[in-house]
């Protein structure tokens, strides 16, 4: 039997590598599909706790999250599109002239 | 069953509507303005963020709420409404020969600044953990773009990837917390969280939820150890957007911050006011010492950002009316000085090259005596110096923490704040106490920056002097 | 008259915001009228006000709200100001000494391109001050306290070409807000135990609330003398104020003699209420006034500058003060306050006049002689040499006899006999120094050639220089001239029972409350011998030294040691000093001055920023740059702060 607790600890799951993901990867696509992953834990969570609360509030939420994570694909890319052209690789250690 | 109506009611939203209108209009009229008359879209998005402010005026004291109790037009939101569409006006009179003189004069530099100030309203209005996400990602969203807005600079660029990967990683901590808080309570209405959690005790999940939460405030308004990104995206921006950001950010991320953990969190207050507590120490203290060995005034005044959103935390850490009219007073305050100080760095700058090195303002006060005075007066404000808007700023959060038993705090405030006095005053004896360097001659301040600049000064020297008024205006600010 | 009381700090700040802006497209003598014209103006109604303060009597006690400051839920505070005898007296002092040095500086900077920002400047400064002292509420004190420490700093570095200004005017302000950070403590403490920060409240609320020497007082007092011991230049704080002598003299004369420096004993005295409360506070600033004296005296006998001399000699004055308020002779206190005033003041423009006149030369080994060539200088440096030493009926002589009496009176026999001491030292070292400058032989030759063109930032000649020195204009030789006069007479507001009435006495009764029994005659008249036979011998012994028998000293010096007669034609003075003090006296002052001095405190504080600077570098060797990194470092954060709220 599944109950909310197994889709919890699945989002949760997910929700972790998303956030190792980001860290130990070097291409921002890659690191921005981490954040994307992060983002999905929290909408699984979100319908999860709308189907126990029995409130479909959480799962309408989905709705506008996924459209927010368009909106910031857009943006990313864009910008990771500039760098690229700017700098002729995208890894994000050797972007690193601003610091101290 | 009867069919629900939408509970809509568009005047509570008209500024950040009015706001959107004319972010939509600019992005229209960009189609069809002429390159040399690109500064007209400027005007038109001043005279919009005008509008939204006699509109917020309009609405004072209203207290209504709409949209299911998702949004409210109270006088927190809009005073915080008002300091952040006085930030944007004043930040756009900056931008309008800046950019210019970069050659980045596009229209969409004024439409992604105006998009960014209704998602900075959105946040400061709403009372809905879900309106707060929306707000905020509307807020960071343009900003990303406008920190990598000189594409063919590789450090605008730096700073807007790095702005915008740190930015996604912690609104996803923030939407996560979002979940548990929902999971936990059953409800993302402020409001309801606080009845919610008035009658049942906190469980594990409520207080990760919570946690992330206070992660995403955090790195919006940079609380340490979440403000890494600030020094390097602050250095790298463009400096006008350096300085809409350093403000306008702060005021409608620490306005949510408020509303959700002093109204909505009362409950759960034992834990999380030892946490702010613990930050605000953290955060003044790093932004502080780290700001005294710095070269370049960005990185100085990036660190010291860091240092006031600090201070701005104690007001929450004593959770008290006097509290939260201080901060407001204090987010106020804190405009319209850095944007002063900001202001004067934009007009000492000749033309494309900015002087941004802190030597480089040796003797400035000989060739431009004026601007000198401005920027000292803003320099001595930041550091709390009297009789200025810092000073009252930094009594009224102090006097607040004081007699909210948290003493200690503000002793560390103003230990802090002595620090602060040495980094503030290098600029200072640079530009009074040195000789002038090389490549003064024909520098002229443009007319937008000399006044964008009179209008701060006039505001630090008024706010510290006959602060009275803004006080009063702060303290009705108060919610439920 | 009372409504106009605003008008006293409103004057010089119209003069300097006017000159901020305009000075460099006025013509001098418009900045000139504007500057001075601005404090005289102010000394006018500054002079009303006394007399309204004079002729209320007992109710001479005004409270002035000017509008409303800072309010907050049912806490508030005004613009407002306290108009009282103790106020009145501090505002005639500091328009009245401010409007003669401003007159003073038209001619001693009028050589100086920066006309116009030095006016500015010192009008701002007038301004801090009179709010420092007409504020009616510890947060427009304090907000007048950090002003003048601005102004200060601004004006000790006001020739910041050269390297050793801007250095003493960083020093100066680093130490001093050292000692503002015990002041600001002090406040909050003020409002968490009052809650009120108004000088009436909590000097009404105080004795009702708190018995004597109840703990709280006691930390609230030493957090408050913290303050004023880091801006009245007293132990361990003092370091700032020699330096500052590289501000211009007028700068010197009054800030660093007359006004700013005084703020520390004007604010415990304004406190005396408290200080009532809590002996010990009041022990330890009576220990510290003295010892500061005794010590601040015993560097001034070594040093060369004359300057540095007469700076030690205002630490060493200040230190008297605070003996005074320590002792709870708040009103002798203020009395020698306002007496040190005019003659240091005196003292500092007479030198200025000198340095004028020596084209910037201070140190005298190579002055000496002026006597004939400035008459008006030289009579008016005795005369306040005179003051200083308590000469009888000399102004210091009563104000200094009163603090030692009151010493004496309350049971401070060690602190009186330091007190006694010093005051022997003080006439010592004071008439080295007006010998040394005005009698003796010339040690720089008269150049007929020209007249040597005034000049004020020290330069050091080496050798034998020459020079043409001249008087200085009238408009520097007539304050001299007008102080003169009241460091001669002011004396006398404050006579000792025994000798006629005491109006200052009955002035302040309104603020310090009547004056205690008054000493007995015998006793009286023993301590009034002892300090002029003190002060007259140090006179007498500097004179026997430098004047009468140059040759006695080297002599004893001979005897004593046989190198000295190798040395004593360089620069006989030091070597007079090894004969009289013998090696251990001498080697205990330089010790004094280049150990603890030198290195100990300004180490401390050298030490402290060293520490701060590399603590700021590995907090900048965090910030990596790494955008991972800092992914990496806010999980941490976010962990911990999870971890937290879970466990509590």
């Amino acid at each position: 039997m599944l109950t909310v607790n197994h889709f919890i600890l699945l989002s949760a799951i997910l929700f972790c590598l998303g956030a190792v993901g980001v860290l130990i990867r070097r291409n921002p696509l890659v690191m921005f599909m981490s954040i994307e992953l992060m983002l999905n834990a929290a909408n699984l969570a979100f319908v999860a706790f709308s189907r126990y609360l029995n409130n479909l509030d959480g799962q309408i939420f989905v709705f506008l999250i996924l459209t927010v994570a368009a909106a910031e694909v857009a943006v990313g890319l864009a910008i990771i599109v500039a760098m690229f052209r700017a700098r002729e690789n995208v890894d994000v250690d050797e972007v690193n002239e601003l610091k101290g | 069953m009867p069919i629900l109506v939408p509970d809509i009611n568009l005047r509570i939203i008209a500024p950040a509507l009015i706001v959107t209108v004319t972010a939509i209009v600019v992005l229209l009229g960009e189609l069809v303005t002429p390159a040399e008359r690109k500064r007209w879209l400027g005007y038109l998005s001043i005279a919009g963020l005008v509008v939204a402010a006699f509109a917020a005026f309009s609405l004072w004291g209203a207290n209504a709420s709409g949209f299911s109790g998702m949004v409210v037009a109270d006088n927190f939101g809009l005073f915080l409404t008002l300091t952040i569409a006085l930030s944007a006006a004043l930040s756009i009179l900056l931008s309008i020969p800046f950019i210019h003189a970069h050659e980045i004069d596009q229209g969409e530099y004024y439409v992604l600044l105006l998009a960014s100030v209704a998602g900075m309203i959105v946040m400061a209005t709403a009372t809905d953990l879900i309106v707060i996400f929306l707000g905020l990602e509307l807020l960071s969203l343009p900003l990303y773009i406008l920190a990598a807005f000189q594409r063919e600079d590789t450090r605008s660029l730096e700073a807007g990837i790095k702005y915008f990967l740190l930015g996604a990683f912690s609104s996803a901590f923030f939407l996560y917390g979002i979940a548990l808080v929902f999971g936990a309570t059953g409800t993302t209405n402020l409001a309801k969280i606080a009845a919610s959690l008035a009658q049942s005790a906190g469980s594990p999940m409520l207080s990760i939820g919570v946690g992330l939460l206070m992660v995403g405030f955090a790195f919006k308004v940079a609380l340490v150890p979440f403000h890494w990104w600030t020094p390097d995206v602050y250095d790298g921006a463009p400096t006008t957007v350096t300085a809409f950001m350093s403000v306008a950010v702060k005021a409608a991320a620490f306005g949510a911050f408020f509303r959700t953990f002093q109204f909505a969190l009362p409950a759960l207050a034992l834990d999380w006011r030892a946490v702010a507590a613990v930050l605000a120490v953290l955060t003044m203290t790093l932004g502080n010492v780290a700001a005294l060995l710095q070269s370049n005034v960005k990185r100085m005044l990036a660190y010291s950002s860091i240092a006031h959103a600090g201070y701005i935390l104690i007001a929450l850490v004593a959770m008290s009316a006097n509290g939260l009219s201080s901060a407001l007073f204090y987010l106020l305050a804190y405009t319209v000085t850095n944007l002063g100080a900001f202001g004067a760095v934009i007009a000492l700058s000749d033309g494309a090259r900015e002087r941004l090195e802190i030597k480089d303002f040796a003797g400035a006060a000989r060739e431009h005596p004026l601007v000198a005075l401005a920027l000292t007066i803003c320099l001595l404000s930041l550091a709390g110096f009297p009789p200025f808007a810092g000073f009252v700023g930094k009594f009224l959060i102090f006097g607040a923490a004081v007699e909210t038993g948290w003493a200690w705090l503000a002793v560390i405030g103003v230990l802090n704040s002595l620090v602060s006095v040495y980094f503030y005053l290098r600029p200072v004896v640079q530009m009074y106490m040195s000789e002038p360097a090389e490549g003064w001659s024909g520098i002229r301040v443009a007319p937008l920056v000399a006044l964008a600049l009179l209008i701060a000064v006039i505001s630090v020297i008024a706010l510290g002097v006959f602060p009275a008024p803004a006080i009063a205006l702060a303290a009705g600010g108060l919610i439920r | 008259m009372i409504n106009y009381l605003w008008l006293v700090p409103a004057l010089p700040l119209a003069g300097a915001a006017i000159n901020a802006i305009f000075s460099r497209k006025m013509p001098r003598w418009l900045v000139s009228v504007l500057g001075v014209g601005s404090v005289g103006l102010s000394f006018l109604v500054a002079l009303a006000e006394f007399f309204t303060v004079l002729g209320a009597g007992a109710q001479g006690v005004f409270n002035v709200s000017i509008y409303s400051w800072i309010p907050v839920g049912n806490f508030k505070i005004d613009v407002a100001f306290l108009l009282d005898p103790l106020s009145a007296l501090m505002l005639l002092g500091v328009t009245g000494v401010g409007f003669l040095i401003h007159v003073y500086s038209t001619g001693y900077m009028a050589e100086d391109e920066s006309y116009g920002r030095f006016f500015t400047y010192l009008n701002l400064f007038v301004f801090s001050m009179l709010i420092l002292v007409l504020g009616s509420n510890y947060l427009l004190m304090y907000v007048g306290w950090a002003l003048v420490g601005l102004c200060s700093y601004l004006l000790i570095s006001f020739w910041f070409t050269r390297p050793a200004a801007a250095a003493a005017g960083k020093k100066a302000f680093i130490t001093t807000r050292i000692g503002d950070f015990g002041f600001g403590l002090g406040v909050i403490l003020i409002f968490v135990t009052f809650g009120s920060l108004n000088f009436a409240d909590v000097f009404a609320r105080a004795p009702q609330m708190f018995q004597l020497g109840a703990p709280i007082i006691t930390t609230i007092t030493l957090l408050l003398f913290a303050g004023a011991v880091g801006k009245s230049a007293q132990l361990p704080l003092y370091v700032w104020l020699p330096d500052a002598m590289e501000g211009p003299t007028p700068v010197s004369a009054l800030i660093h003699a007359a006004t700013m420096v005084t703020a520390g004993v004007y604010m415990v005295a304004r406190s005396h209420v408290l200080f009532s409360l809590a002996p010990f506070s009041s022990e330890v600033v009576a220990v510290i006034g003295a010892v500061t004296a005794l010590f601040a005296a015993t560097i001034a006998l070594t040093q060369m500058d004359l300057k540095r001399v007469l700076a030690y000699s205002t630490i060493s004055q200040l230190g008297y003060m605070f003996l005074g308020v320590g002792v709870a002779a708040y009103g002798a206190g203020i009395f020698h306050l306002m007496t040190h005033a005019f003659f240091k003041a005196l003292l500092f423009l007479a030198a200025g006049s000198v340095m004028h006149a020596m084209n910037g030369v201070i140190d005298m080994r190579q002055l000496g002689g002026l006597r004939s060539k400035m008459r008006w200088t030289y009579i008016t440096f005795f005369a306040a040499a005179l003051a200083i030493s308590g000469f009888p009926l000399f102004s210091g002589f009563f104000s200094k006899d009163e603090i030692l009496a009151q010493a004496f009176e309350s049971g401070h026999i060690i602190l009186w006999a330091i007190g006694l001491l010093t005051a022997g030292l003080t006439a010592f070292y004071i008439f080295r120094a007006f010998f040394l400058t005005f009698h003796t032989q010339a040690r720089w030759t008269e150049d007929e050639g020209r007249k040597t063109e005034s000049r004020h930032s020290p330069s050091s000649v080496v050798g034998h220089p020459s020079f043409h020195p001249h008087e200085s204009p009238a408009s520097m030789t007539v304050p001299l001239a007008i102080l003169a006069v009241l460091a001669v007479v002011a004396g006398f507001v404050g006579m000792p029972s025994v000798m006629g009435p005491n109006f200052l006495e009955g002035f302040f009764a309104p603020v310090f409350g009547e004056a205690a029994a008054a000493i007995p005659a015998g006793t009286e008249w023993m301590l009034i011998g002892a300090s002029v036979a003190v002060g007259l011998i140090g006179i007498g012994v500097a004179y026997w030294f430098y004047i009468a028998s140059p040759e006695i000293p080297v002599n004893l010096a001979a005897q004593f040691k046989g190198i000295y007669t190798l040395l004593w034609n360089k620069y006989y003075v030091d070597e007079f000093y090894s004969a009289v003090f013998v090696e251990p006296g001498r080697r205990l002052a330089m010790f004094l001055w280049q150990v603890i001095d030198v290195q100990v405190i300004d180490g401390f504080a050298n030490g402290l920023g060293r520490a701060m600077a590399s603590f700021s570098g590995a907090l900048r060797g965090w910030q990596t740059g790494y955008a991972r990194a800092y992914a990496l470092l806010m999980l941490v954060g976010t962990v911990i702060v999870i971890g937290w709220l879970m466990l509590r």
